[in-house]
């Protein structure tokens, strides 16, 4: 990724930030650019001796809500902070099992239909142009009968997407600015992320670590990672991601019954991400849908990609009922839709194909696989932990083990599992000011590098 | 002319284009369960469907209307002919090679990747001193327009050409930069129109245009078709500097261009420190359903406090995105090659000549098509007509779906927009009806 993007909104008090120094900020005038952050002083790039110091500037103003933004995306921090462990340690073997980044081939009865498809857009009577923006029919009829069968959810009520993470925002676009939202702590962050992008939340509050007018649903083992909704303010929309990222809890059919009362006892919103449904172990509920009333207060967010290796290839879907009203009566399905035609214009025909052969009899068995393989990548990973006598969680519904460093900062044990054994995890303050004291390692990679990962900590924790 | 033609228009009660009408039983049903979550009351602003589903719904109550008629569409700008060999077997070998496990790949850059960027830099830009690092690989243009109105965010005057491709207003809209539609003209309050007229050489008169902070451009024009010159850019630009505004410039038809107008805004200098492009490889390379296209975010361009405008769209991307489809961009790259960029050009052509063959059609009958020389559009005029009326007529009559000016803006409301993308025989065939009806 080009490190000048990277560098310039990372916040100063990253150990490593190198960006002041880096090659590329040759070619950035000297103005004054304010890093996002908890710093509000300005810095001066140093590496252009010979630019002027009257750059243009335009009279538009930037749009606070970005500047009220603390760093970078977490993810791209994570990559600029391998890519800057490999470029010092050249030698190492780094592994990676930071971002949840998939790392098995994609099954061929899936990349053949993908190929065919691409081959069929070079004849006459195969190619097709624009699609329709919420998806091909036969792709949205496989996912509601697939995923949401005796649910009450129908091709109709099926968008499909370019992925979850260009969903969240465009629901964000959809409830706009007025909206309040509460989130579990610790959390995915594009939902607090792109709350703040919108214009939802007030400033970052440092001693919290916390944005002001989001609602943070603390989630600790202590109370099984489910939040106590008795001390959890009303608010529109609350985001649910269950099985969790970055905990890997996954919420019984009892608190999920909770969450939907809870939901409709405050006329509120539930945004579920099922991203990691395919991963669950036991019988928690692998859709909201199951619950009852659920199709009222709920929509769902999900995606191939953790299912079917489909990070690169792009697609996912919402499904939004036509239960769920605002408070006038319109359907917010309706707004959805105008949204996806204004703002999208389909996922991509290639990607769609995959994920119409993805829900096939044969697809389906093929992604059991492929996420049977990660799942046995998980048990490795919470059996080592274990064994080292660490508290762990997570592991069991989802390709995420969450391990506990307790009084200790997750940056700085992030920074000494890098340092000492070569891997890379992601720090759980990351995912909020919840996920402190935690490290999370994801289980995606090759079996030998998982294995060789858990050798390492072995090493490094005995 | 055109009164004189034997055209009677049939009685159509709407102003500037129907309300969509859709109604649901739940809402007349007090009993039904409501959240207290409030509708977004910009999506309340919004007067009319998006454009081209509205036109896709009338398509298809027409085809069930007459299910033995053969519809021709020059309606929605959508491709039709068939991606080159080259281009779709690149795909293809890049879907099957993510089977294998050297081959697989997981995310990409959200940026896009390196090769694709400089690849994009160097075939469009060449000489205009943009880099691969100022490119940003999207989903296409309209899913970017949108991420630059997040960017922008609400607090942003805009100002767009009238008539023009409706996302920039719609989305504008949706973020909350405009007021409420005035009902007699169909414009939003707050957003400035820039009236492009025939008689003005299709170009706003900048002096009777209001500073805004935004200046949404699109050259080759769609609907009209027209590229601005050299010089109209120049002043558009120089605008620009003096209001300290942010141009953005859609170029999504440069590659239509056959009179020596500029291709890019980077052409003109100074342009890097005022604008943004965005374009797509949906009209270059057949790729509306595969979805790629691009925007060019130069580092030198600053909001008012100094901070480059590049590092606020690229926490965008990395937040709001997820980078496109990687075999997508394997078949952008393969078009960029140079095999691959003279087959998609020779589609190009196709589509080229298909506009040159109505040109003379319209030209046959009498009536005024501008257009059709620099973009894949012909802009149509019927003095004195309501556009919703001649659209309803001509697919009564001839079973051609065209789109009407009006859901293009208030200056569109005597012209039709006609695209040229279609098979030969159906541009052909169309010529033919046409010629029939209004002769």
């Amino acid at each position: 990724m080009s490190a000048i993007h990277q560098n310039v909104s990372t916040s100063l008090s990253a150990s490593t930030s190198t960006f002041l120094s880096h090659n590329n900020l040759k070619s950035l005038r000297p103005s004054h650019v304010s890093v996002a952050g908890r710093m509000s002083a300005v810095v001066k790039c140093v590496a252009t001796p010979s630019a002027e110091k009257t750059a243009y500037k335009t009279d538009v103003a930037r749009n606070e809500n970005l500047a009220k933004l603390q760093a970078g995306y977490l993810f791209p921090e994570i990559a600029r902070r391998r890519n800057a462990h490999i470029a010092k340690n050249p030698d190492a073997k780094v592994i990676s099992l930071g971002i949840g980044d998939t790392t098995e081939p994609i099954p061929e009865v899936i990349t053949s239909a993908m190929s065919k498809r691409s081959e069929v857009l070079s004849t006459v009577s195969g190619y097709s142009g624009y699609g329709a923006e919420q998806g091909e029919q036969k792709l949205r009829a496989a996912i509601a009968s697939t995923y949401y069968a005796g649910l009450g959810i129908e091709e109709n009520d099926i968008f499909v997407s370019d992925g979850a993470k260009s969903d969240i925002s465009r629901l964000q676009v959809l409830f706009g600015s007025n909206v309040t939202m509460a989130v579990q702590d610790p959390s995915y962050p594009a939902y607090v992320d792109s709350s703040v992008i919108l214009g939802q939340t007030g400033l970052f509050q440092t001693d919290v670590e916390k944005y002001a007018n989001i609602e943070y649903m603390r989630c600790t083992p202590e109370n099984g990672f489910f939040p106590d909704l008795s001390t959890v303010r009303r608010t529109d929309i609350i985001f649910f991601c269950s099985p969790n990222n970055p905990t890997g809890s996954a919420a019984s059919r009892e608190q999920l019954t909770k969450l939907v009362q809870f939901a409709k006892e405050n006329g509120s919103i539930i945004v579920y991400d099922s991203a990691y449904a395919m991963y669950v172990s036991d019988d928690s509920p692998r859709s909201i849908f199951e619950i009852p009333g659920a199709r009222e207060v709920a929509l769902e967010v999900s995606s191939f990609s953790k299912y079917a290796g489909f990070t690169g290839v792009r697609l996912g879907w919402t499904a939004i009922p036509k239960e769920l009203h605002y408070s006038d009566g319109f359907p917010v399905a309706k707004d959805f839709n105008r949204i996806v035609c204004t703002c999208f214009n389909g996922a991509s025909n290639i990607a769609q194909a995959g994920g119409l052969a993805c829900v096939s009899p044969e697809g389906i068995k093929a992604m059991h696989e492929v996420v049977g393989f990660y799942k046995e990548n998980t048990a490795i990973i919470v059996d080592t932990f274990n064994s080292l006598g660490f508290k762990v969680y997570g592991g069991k519904n989802a390709p995420y083990v969450w391990v506990h460093f307790p009084g200790r900062s997750s940056w700085d044990v992030f920074s000494e599992i890098l340092e000492k054994t070569h891997v890379v995890t992601t720090p759980g303050s990351g995912f909020g000011p919840g996920g402190e004291g935690f490290v999370r390692v994801s289980a995606f990679g090759h079996r030998e590098n998982v294995l060789e990962a858990c050798r390492r900590f072995k090493e490094l924790y005995k | 002319m055109y009164t004189s033609l034997a055209f009677s228009f049939m009685p159509y009660k709407t102003i500037l284009s129907p309300r969509a009408s859709i109604t649901t039983q739940d809402n007349k049903n007090a009993t039904v369960y409501r959240t207290k979550v409030s509708r977004n009351p910009t999506m309340e602003k919004l007067q009319y469907n998006y454009l081209f589903p509205e036109i896709s719904e009338r398509e298809a109550q027409h085809a069930k209307k007459y299910p033995n008629a053969k519809i021709i569409s020059l309606g929605i700008g959508d491709t039709t002919e068939p991606l080159p060999d080259v281009v779709a077997s690149s795909m293809a070998n890049y879907a099957y090679s993510l089977s294998t496990r050297t081959g697989y790949r997981g995310y990409g850059a959200e940026q896009g990747s390196k090769d694709l960027r400089k690849a994009i830099a160097e075939t469009f830009y060449k000489d205009m001193g943009i880099q691969g690092a100022e490119v940003f690989v999207s989903d296409g243009a309209q899913c970017d327009i949108s991420r630059l109105q997040m960017l922008f965010g609400s607090n942003m005057s805009i100002a767009v050409q009238d008539p023009i491709f409706p996302a920039y207003i719609d989305s504008s809209v949706i973020i909350g930069q405009t007021g409420d539609v005035e009902q007699g003209s169909g414009r939003y309050q707050n957003i400035e129109y820039m009236r492009c007229d025939p008689h003005h050489n299709f170009f706003p008169d900048l002096s009777k245009t209001a500073r805004t902070d935004i200046i949404f451009f699109c050259s080759p024009n769609n609907p009209t078709g027209h590229a601005a010159s050299w010089e109209q850019l120049e002043q558009l630009v120089k605008l620009a500097q003096e209001n300290g505004s942010i141009i953005v410039y859609d170029s999504a038809y440069a590659v239509y261009i056959t009179d020596g107008s500029p291709r890019s805004i980077y052409e003109i200098p100074g342009a890097k420190k005022v604008a943004i492009e965005v374009s797509s490889f949906s009209k270059i390379a057949g790729f509306t359903g595969v979805r790629l296209g691009w925007t060019v975010v130069p580092k030198e361009l600053l909001y008012s406090n100094g901070f480059p405008v590049i590092n606020d769209f690229n926490r965008i991307i990395c937040t709001c995105f997820n980078g496109a489809s990687r075999i997508a961009q394997a078949g952008g790259l393969a078009s960029l090659s140079s095999e691959g960029f003279k087959s998609v050009m020779s589609l190009v052509d196709y589509y080229k000549s298909n506009a040159e063959i109505l040109l003379e059609t319209f030209e046959s009958l009498g009536l005024k098509a501008y257009g059709g020389v620099n973009a894949p559009y012909l802009w149509v005029h019927f003095p004195g007509s309501n556009s919703w009326d001649v659209f309803n007529e001509i697919l009564e009559k001839t079973h051609i779906i065209t789109v009407p000016g009006s859901g293009f803006g208030p200056a569109g409301k005597e012209y039709i927009r006609v695209t040229a993308f279609g098979h030969r025989e159906n541009i052909l065939e169309a010529s033919d009806r046409l010629r029939s009806l209004l002769l």
